[in-house]
């Protein structure tokens, strides 16, 4: 069976820093890690892996150090790597990144038989590029997959989508994304990063994607949406402070509570 | 767009290019190297040329006329034989939106027996609902529904199209928009549309740490998900005149990669979204005692009780009762938090809520940046007093 693992590299922290004097937003993404769900995603790769036999490739789009990511999931046990970058690509969206991971796993020429993403990232956090990635290659999808079993022509499926656990049956190829809680990821293992840490990574460049469409799909110029501005969340003020005697306090609540008609006192008494 | 020129003054006629050309675009005409239309400005020929005289050049992007679109199309979901709620929120953000610029309000639903669910959209606000029914299409699967839903989409021409950021919204509105090929803006928090139609997407990102405003000013449909509990129905309307058009579904177009074998409906016993009043426990209450106190409160107002994540991690009450961006998003009448500090996750998922009270032992807590009522104080002290000046004054909710 052959498995290609989608994983994006993201910023450590969400935290982001904002500036106490401008209220902008400060660089925070300097350091950087796997995106968490993808870990997860290559996890439910690996149990299959462990089951029977299988080919785990893992692919990234991002620049020359997003080279991490794939070194740390060799480390886990997948089998092959793959950076897919060139300047070309930046700014792309979700379209535009859908577009280039679909060009790319074209070009590859792996007959896969799953295609996994994770349930979505921690930057920016959209949960779209699976979907899209399904759609443009013209294979089915399930979103929020929880188990997964490998059948002769099938997988069977199960994922829970809004309050129904549903259990399902999908073609071969097809791509499924992992939910969160589908397990907790393995550790990497320091003889594997050993034997693995000199395990050449393919880079794939603009060159290498045959498709004739490429160039009006990739990048900025092939990314519908735009980002204006970006900047911190703002709250609302708060409109009453309550402190002092407990007693006190309570009698406050429950006037407020009366007085926004949250409740009532009973007619009767 | 983007085209490829050649200095003809360098050209020495080698014709590498010819030859390189995997789309037989380029020919030598009469001693001059001309580009046909086969061209897909893949560039081969660019690297190959050994004078360096062929280059891409970029012409203006790619820019839709904005005109041939129309109308803001709400895409319905039903959960069995209902319509979900988020699509009546939807249709209300629509109604707005269409006023705004003066254009109908659509609404397409794909089911099974659908015609109740459309009339309904009609009396919240749709102008007109497209149906798409089929014993096939009782259950959402992915590759039938986006292809189905896209190809109609494609005809009718909406300038908008908003999708619920439902667990199946948030599987179907990407692969709807990869194969419109267009942009969607994911899980809007406020939509705002310009005179000349286009939309402005407010939405957090990382988390919640940031907000971005998004826009998608080149392509159409500009589509956009958008979170349940997050926009409001309009009021009913009495006799709506809006019209339910029935499309008709071609036998191919049912056949799926996708069989579903089971289904199970997990209930929704006291489901927190739809809940009214909610009390949160957090951290600050976890203990058995705190835990008590929260369910006390609860039952003399008549509330749900939701938890914080770490709550759930530790197992002490399900996910589908967390609140927050890894959880549910919740827009009750009432909210009290107990020991909650307010991380970012925790308060995008309950922002809106109509009346927060947050109690809490620290005054620089961030929950009280939201809270309409902020308490500082020890919960274990006021739950106690509250519930039984509650019970005292035998007030009813
Ligand atoms: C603040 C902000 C808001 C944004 N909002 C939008 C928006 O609303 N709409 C939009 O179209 N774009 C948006 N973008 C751009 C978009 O986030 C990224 O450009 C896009 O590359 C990936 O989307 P994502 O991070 O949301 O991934 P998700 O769709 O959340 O990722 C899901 C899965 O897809 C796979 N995957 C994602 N990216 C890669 C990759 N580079 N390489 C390999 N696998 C990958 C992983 O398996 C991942 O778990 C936004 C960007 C920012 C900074
Ligand atoms: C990607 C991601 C997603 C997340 N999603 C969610 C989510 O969906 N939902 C969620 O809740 N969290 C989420 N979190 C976790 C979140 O960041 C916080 O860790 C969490 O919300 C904190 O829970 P808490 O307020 O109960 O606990 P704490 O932060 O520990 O706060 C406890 C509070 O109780 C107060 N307190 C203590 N004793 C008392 C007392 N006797 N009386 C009154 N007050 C008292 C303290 O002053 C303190 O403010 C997420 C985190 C990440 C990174």
């Amino acid at each position: 069976m052959k498995i290609i693992v989608c994983i994006k590299q993201v910023p450590a922290t969400q935290n982001v820093q904002i500036d106490p004097k401008t209220g902008s937003l400060m660089r925070w993404a300097a350091t950087t890690k796997m995106n968490p769900f993808d870990l997860v995603a290559l996890e439910a790769a690996l149990q299959l892996k462990d089951k029977s036999s299988a080919e785990i490739t893992v692919i990234t789009m991002g620049p020359n150090a997003a080279k991490a990511v794939l070194t740390e999931a060799l480390s886990m046990g997948a089998d092959k790597g793959i950076l897919i970058s060139d300047k070309a690509f930046a700014g792309a969206d979700v379209l535009a990144t859908s577009h280039t991971l679909s060009y790319a796993i074209e070009a590859l020429k792996i007959d896969y038989d799953l295609l996994l993403c994770g349930q979505q990232t921690t930057d920016g956090d959209t949960a779209q590029v699976g979907p899209s990635i399904a759609a443009l290659l013209n294979i089915p999808h399930i979103s929020y997959v929880r188990k997964l079993i490998s059948n002769p022509n099938t997988f069977t499926v199960e994922s829970i989508i809004n309050d129904d656990r549903l259990i399902a049956e999908i073609k071969k190829p097809c791509l499924l994304t992992i939910d969160k809680d589908f397990a907790q990821a393995r550790y990497p293992s320091y003889w594997k990063l050993i034997e693995t840490i000199n395990t050449p990574i393919q880079i794939i460049t603009l060159a290498d994607l045959k498709n004739p469409d490429t160039i009006n799909h990739i990048g900025q110029a092939g990314s519908p949406t735009s980002v204006l501005k970006i900047y911190p969340p703002v709250h609302e003020v708060i409109s009453k402070k309550l402190s002092g005697k407990s007693k006190d306090i309570v009698n406050e609540l429950v006037d407020y509570l009366k007085d926004e008609h949250l409740i009532e006192r009973n007619s009767h008494e | 767009m983007s085209r490829i020129v050649i200095r003809h003054e360098a050209c020495t006629l080698c014709e590498v290019c010819l030859n390189a050309c995997p789309f037989n675009a380029m020919e030598n005409l009469n001693g001059k190297i001309e580009i046909n239309s086969n061209c897909k400005v893949c560039s081969i020929c660019v690297k190959q040329c050994p004078e360096k005289c062929i280059s891409k050049i970029e012409d203006e992007l790619f820019q839709v006329d904005r005109s041939l679109y129309k109308g803001i199309m709400v895409i319905g979901e039903m959960r069995q034989k209902d319509l979900h709620p988020v699509t009546l929120e939807l249709l209300g953000k629509a109604r707005e939106l269409a006023d705004k610029i003066k254009a109908p309000v659509y609404c397409m639903i794909v089911g099974e027996e659908l015609l109740d669910a459309a009339q309904l959209c009609l009396s919240y606000g749709a102008d007109e609902v497209f149906v798409c029914e089929d014993r096939e299409l009782k259950f959402y699967r992915s590759d039938i529904y986006a292809k189905l839903i896209s190809e109609r989409i494609s005809q009718i021409k909406p300038s908008v199209v908003l999708v619920g950021a439902t667990p199946s919204g948030r599987s179907l509105a990407p692969r709807l928009a990869a194969l419109l090929k267009t942009g969607l803006t994911a899980d809007c928090t406020q939509l705002d549309i310009l005179d000349n139609t286009d939309l402005i997407q407010r939405r957090p990102a990382f988390g919640g740490n940031i907000m971005a405003d998004i826009m998608t000013t080149r392509h159409r449909p500009q589509m956009a998900s958008v979170r349940y509990k997050v926009f409001n129905p309009i009021e009913e309307i009495k006799n709506p005149v809006g019209i339910i058009k029935r499309l008709s579904i071609n036998p191919d177009e049912l056949l799926s990669g996708i069989n579903l074998l089971e289904i199970h409906h997990e209930a929704v016993s006291e489901s927190i979204t739809e809940a009214k009043r909610i009390i949160v426990a957090g951290v600050g209450v976890s203990d058995p005692e705190g835990l008590k106190l929260v369910h006390q409160l609860a039952d003399q107002l008549q509330a749900s009780v939701a938890y914080t994540r770490p709550l759930v991690e530790r197992g002490l009450a399900s996910y589908t009762h967390q609140i927050g961006l890894s959880g549910r998003t919740v827009q009750p009448e009432l909210l009290i938090t107990c020991g909650v500090s307010g991380a970012v996750q925790f308060i995008s998922g309950m922002e809106h809520s109509e009346h927060i009270i947050a109690i809490n032992k620290d005054p620089k807590a961030d929950i009280m940046n939201v809270a309409h009522v902020a308490v500082v104080g020890d919960a274990y002290e006021i739950l106690p007093q509250w519930i039984e000046a509650l019970k005292k004054g035998s007030f009813h909710v």
